[in-house]
């Protein structure tokens, strides 16, 4: 049925790479879903095979938001580059920020002040506590559950609130600068911060009640999409979806930077590398974040928050650097590549969220659909960030 | 003239008119009534308002709603069956008219007295199964056929528990007329049948939860995994119609839920029409709770819950009312 | 028996559920019914850039033209012209979007320290908020702090020409008297 029309196109990635490895039997339905679709969270495009209800064969498509920002990398200077970052991945754009800032700040030997580094601490957990409420919310709309993204949504306007006191924005934030932070926190911003941190912590047994016991909840996350180590380590998967198979790697722990070797926090884990482990890994590291938000804040330093001897143009040494931070999705990392003049040679963005969407036709074979959803669900994919 | 009129109304051919008039009115206002409830418990639940602006406190929303679904031009998609394509939405409708006949909304308020009321209800709500088949395949369209598959296969696969747990009732009353059994109930709260069969009425509900489409078993209409199943292709009032039809079914199972288990129409003081429409209209909130509180269930595992355990729930419970009656007479 | 006990304890997840939202829906509303109220942080919000006039005339901006603005924007949102004193006005000294690489220096060759008087003359400012992503590099790279914010979350429009803001004239408008400015300032 859907084959005939499809053959029609000529030169397109269906013809040129789906259709050759279809299965000889013929009986089967091939399905677009996407790339406008309510639960792809972006414009993603995924081809299935379907026999039956199954899934005999998957293949993401990408690209239909790519947005050249590599390129544009190479054509404006480090300064105008900084509001970039935060629309790659506007879920968790201060990552995003951090990377970038910190890759030129590494690259130039610029020293952040301490308090500068305590403050992107404080914003940067902020803001990967309202991505995964985000994600929670949007995971459980995809499976059929009406209501949680509105009471995740109602925390996050909090996070939104207070995040723009200090940065202006609610979501693509442009904060971080070379040696510093764009503005000083207020003490309007630590207080409401306390004030979050505590009602938070009272509201995490709610959406565990409300959610996470739940039967039906567990009927369709366990052993849904379980990923081996060995698996996660072949694609290159960081982040939350590794962390659920067992591997406690966490870039903020193996190779720290700014302060967060002296802040104590644990790296939560999963046993089964299951869809509904990998969503108490995120659920535990909002917990953790508001540990380490609460640490930073009686740590706070008083202090400058932009580093006083900076130089006065940006224009970093000949030279590359490699510098990676934990995002909410994964391994954030930023690969810089200076030729000595006011414009990047090269800039590499390496996006956590197409390394863990790589899984999903290998986790997706011979699934049901709606598990399919699941999974697609759980890796906690932003598209944007994929095709940058 | 009033003397000819009454006459008339007790005549069973006239009576029957009249109710038919009745019902039809009354499924108007109560798809209205309905749409606004659901989308106001929607909006309380999630701590907003819900519909708000279109006149007080957003009463007149649903008018807009129904306003706009009429406007809307029918289209037909191109390759598809147009008489399947268009039988389908009269015939999800046509049987839910017939289906409010038996069902007593006060002692004098029922549509038709007859010995097989329960038998009538479950016969026509059946045919709800086969206009989504009809409009699964008259529209031309993967989703569609994938949600018509699944629509089918979960409302044949719930009538069985659906059955089981009317028997139980019927059993113990030895009549399938409705009215009779809201009579046997009437001597006080605990002599409701939900007492004396607490788990026919889990399983009832549950059953009609399924049967109706709605969460957490509403995969059929699943938006986002198929766009919106059977229904993707229907525009207007096409799509109103199954709307409205899938409204009316919600009221059918809950007003027999309330006829079965919950005492009908009796109640102190008020007359009993009313105690019969806050019992439905309290069922009917349970499952708008139901669907605002739960995700969607998975094909396989809904088909998993009626076959491994209501099923046998519902003989189990079979067995043992036809025990208890074989012994206390 | 273990999957009864199993199904039992699900249940009571299910109730527990249940619970969570009887007990939301008879909370209170939280959100904003706008228009009839306003959001109440609104003290944060950028808005459009605006020019700060100098203090003893209120009708001169305090730019000095370092083009430092135009230069860091990343968007090019930034028009501006001007003619030093003696020479004919709006002299196109805007060198437009410079794709080059082989431009060594990142800034314009007409940026100099801040002088005492200025001898340039502003002749046109004007802001493609279309193009704005409020990232405030204008703002904070300016040497006299000559722009800041205006915090206008309200500025609606049909036609792009709303936002294409000629902020030159936006600023010699608020200079009119200050009654009738107060009296307009609200409106703009």
């Amino acid at each position: 049925m859907g084959r005939d029309v499809n053959e029609k196109l000529t030169g397109d990635f269906y013809t040129n790479h789906f259709a050759p490895g279809l299965s000889e039997e013929g009986d089967t339905l091939i399905l677009n879903i996407g790339p406008q679709h309510p639960a792809t969270h972006g414009v993603l495009r995924v081809i299935v095979e379907l026999d039956g209800e199954y899934i005999r064969k998957s293949e993401p498509v990408l690209g239909y938001i790519h947005r050249m920002h590599e390129k544009m990398g190479e054509v404006k200077t480090y300064a105008q580059y900084l509001p970039n970052m935060g629309r790659v991945d506007y879920l968790h754009a201060l990552a995003w920020n951090w990377a970038y800032v910190g890759a030129v700040e590494k690259l130039m030997g610029i020293t952040v002040p301490p308090r500068a580094e305590y403050i992107r601490v404080i914003t940067c957990e902020l803001n990967r506590i309202s991505s995964h409420l985000l994600w929670w919310g949007a995971y459980l709309l995809d499976l059929g559950g009406f209501t949680p993204i509105l009471y995740g949504f109602a925390d996050r306007e909090r996070i939104l609130d207070i995040l723009q006191i200090v940065t202006g924005s609610r979501l693509t934030y442009c904060y971080f600068r070379f040696g510093g932070v764009a503005a000083d926190v207020t003490d309007e911003f630590i207080a409401l911060t306390r004030q979050f941190c505590r009602d938070f912590t009272r509201r995490l047994p709610m959406y565990r009640d409300l959610v996470t016991g739940n039967m039906i909840l567990r009927g369709r996350c366990e052993e849904i999409g379980v990923l081996a180590p060995e698996m996660a380590r072949r694609y290159g998967a960081t982040g939350p979806v590794l962390r659920g198979s067992g591997v406690a790697y966490d870039v903020r722990r193996f190779e720290p930077y700014s302060v967060y070797d002296r802040l104590a926090f644990d790296i939560p884990t999963g046993q089964t590398g299951d869809a509904m482990d990998r969503y108490e890994v995120r659920m535990a590291e909002m917990a953790q974040s508001v540990r380490i938000i609460e640490q930073a804040l009686e740590a706070l330093p008083e202090g400058h928050i932009l580093s006083p001897d900076l130089p006065e143009r940006v224009i970093p040494p000949k030279g590359e650097v490699y510098f990676a931070v934990e995002g909410a999705r994964g391994k954030i990392g930023v690969y810089l590549l200076s030729d000595g003049t006011a414009r990047p040679y090269r800039l590499k963005l390496r996006s956590p969220s197409f390394s863990n969407l790589s899984l999903f036709a290998e986790l997706a074979q011979g699934t049901l659909l709606a598990d399919a959803v699941s999974i697609m669900g759980s890796l906690d994919l932003v598209i944007p960030e994929i095709d940058r | 003239m009033i003397a000819q009129l009454t006459a008339w109304l007790t005549h069973p051919l006239g009576h029957m008119i009249a109710a038919l008039a009745a019902i039809m009115a009354f499924l108007g206002v109560n798809g209205l009534v309905l749409v606004y409830m659901e989308r106001k418990v929607a909006g309380f639940i999630q701590r907003r308002p819900g519909p708000y602006e279109v006149g007080p406190q957003g009463l007149l929303q649903p008018v807009a709603d129904a306003g706009k679904l009429i406007s809307k031009q029918l289209t037909t998609p191109d390759g598809a069956d147009t008489l399947m394509f268009w039988a389908a939405p009269v015939l999800s409708m046509a049987p839910v008219v017939i289906c409010f006949l038996p069902i007593p909304f006060s002692p004098l308020l029922t549509g038709m007295d007859v010995n097989l009321g329960l038998l009538l209800i479950l016969a026509f709500s059946g045919l709800n199964s086969l206009a989504l088949c009809l409009a699964g395949w008259g529209s031309n369209n993967k989703y569609s056929l994938l949600g018509a598959a699944r629509a089918v296969a979960q409302a044949v696969a719930y009538e069985i528990p659906l059955l089981l747990a009317v028997l139980a009732v019927a059993f113990q009353t030895g009549s399938l007329n409705l009215s009779v059994i809201v009579q046997e109930q009437s001597g006080g709260l605990l002599s409701w049948n939900v007492f004396t069969h607490p788990l026919a009425f889990f399983i009832f509900f549950v059953a009609s939860v399924a049967e109706t489409n709605r969460s957490p078993f509403d995969l059929p209409e699943a938006e986002s995994e198929l766009t919106a199943g059977f229904h993707t292709e229907y525009s207007g009032m096409g799509f109103g119609i199954f709307f409205l039809a899938e409204y009316s079914y919600m009221v059918i199972v809950c007003a027999v839920a309330t006829a079965l288990f919950l005492g009908g129409w009796d109640g102190p003081v008020l007359p009993g029409i009313w105690w019969f429409l806050a019992k439905v209209f309290g069922l009917i909130f349970v499952m708008m709770w139901f669907r605002w509180t739960f995700p969607r269930v998975r094909f396989d595992q809904l088909l998993n819950i009626c076959w491994k355990w209501l099923i046998p729930l519902g003989l189990l419970n079979l067995v043992v009312t036809a025990l208890m009656l074989k012994l206390v007479r | 028996m273990r999957s009864l006990i199993k199904a039992l304890k699900g249940l009571w997840s299910l109730a527990v559920g249940l619970r969570i939202t009887a007990v939301e829906l008879v909370k209170p509303q939280i959100t904003v019914h706008y228009p009839r109220e306003e959001v109440k942080n609104l003290v944060s919000y950028r808005g459009h850039i605006e020019l700060v006039p100098l203090d003893a005339d209120l009708q001169t901006p305090r730019c000095i033209m370092c083009w430092r603005c135009v230069d860091n924007c990343p968007s090019r949102c930034i028009t501006l012209r001007m003619h030093v004193k003696g020479e004919e006005a709006g002299r196109a000294a805007d060198p437009g979007l410079r794709l080059a690489p082989d431009i060594q220096v990142p800034y314009s060759q007409h940026r100099t320290p801040p002088p005492d008087v200025i001898e340039r003359v502003l002749d046109v400012y004007r802001l493609n908020y279309s193009l704005c992503s409020l990232c405030g590099l204008c703002v904070q790279n300016c040497p006299v702090d000559a722009i800041r914010f205006t915090g206008n979350a309200y500025l609606v429009g049909t036609t792009r020409q709303t936002f294409d803001i000629d902020l030159l004239a936006r600023l010699r408008q608020r200079a009119v008297p200050k009654a009738a400015a107060r009296g307009t300032a609200r409106a703009a």
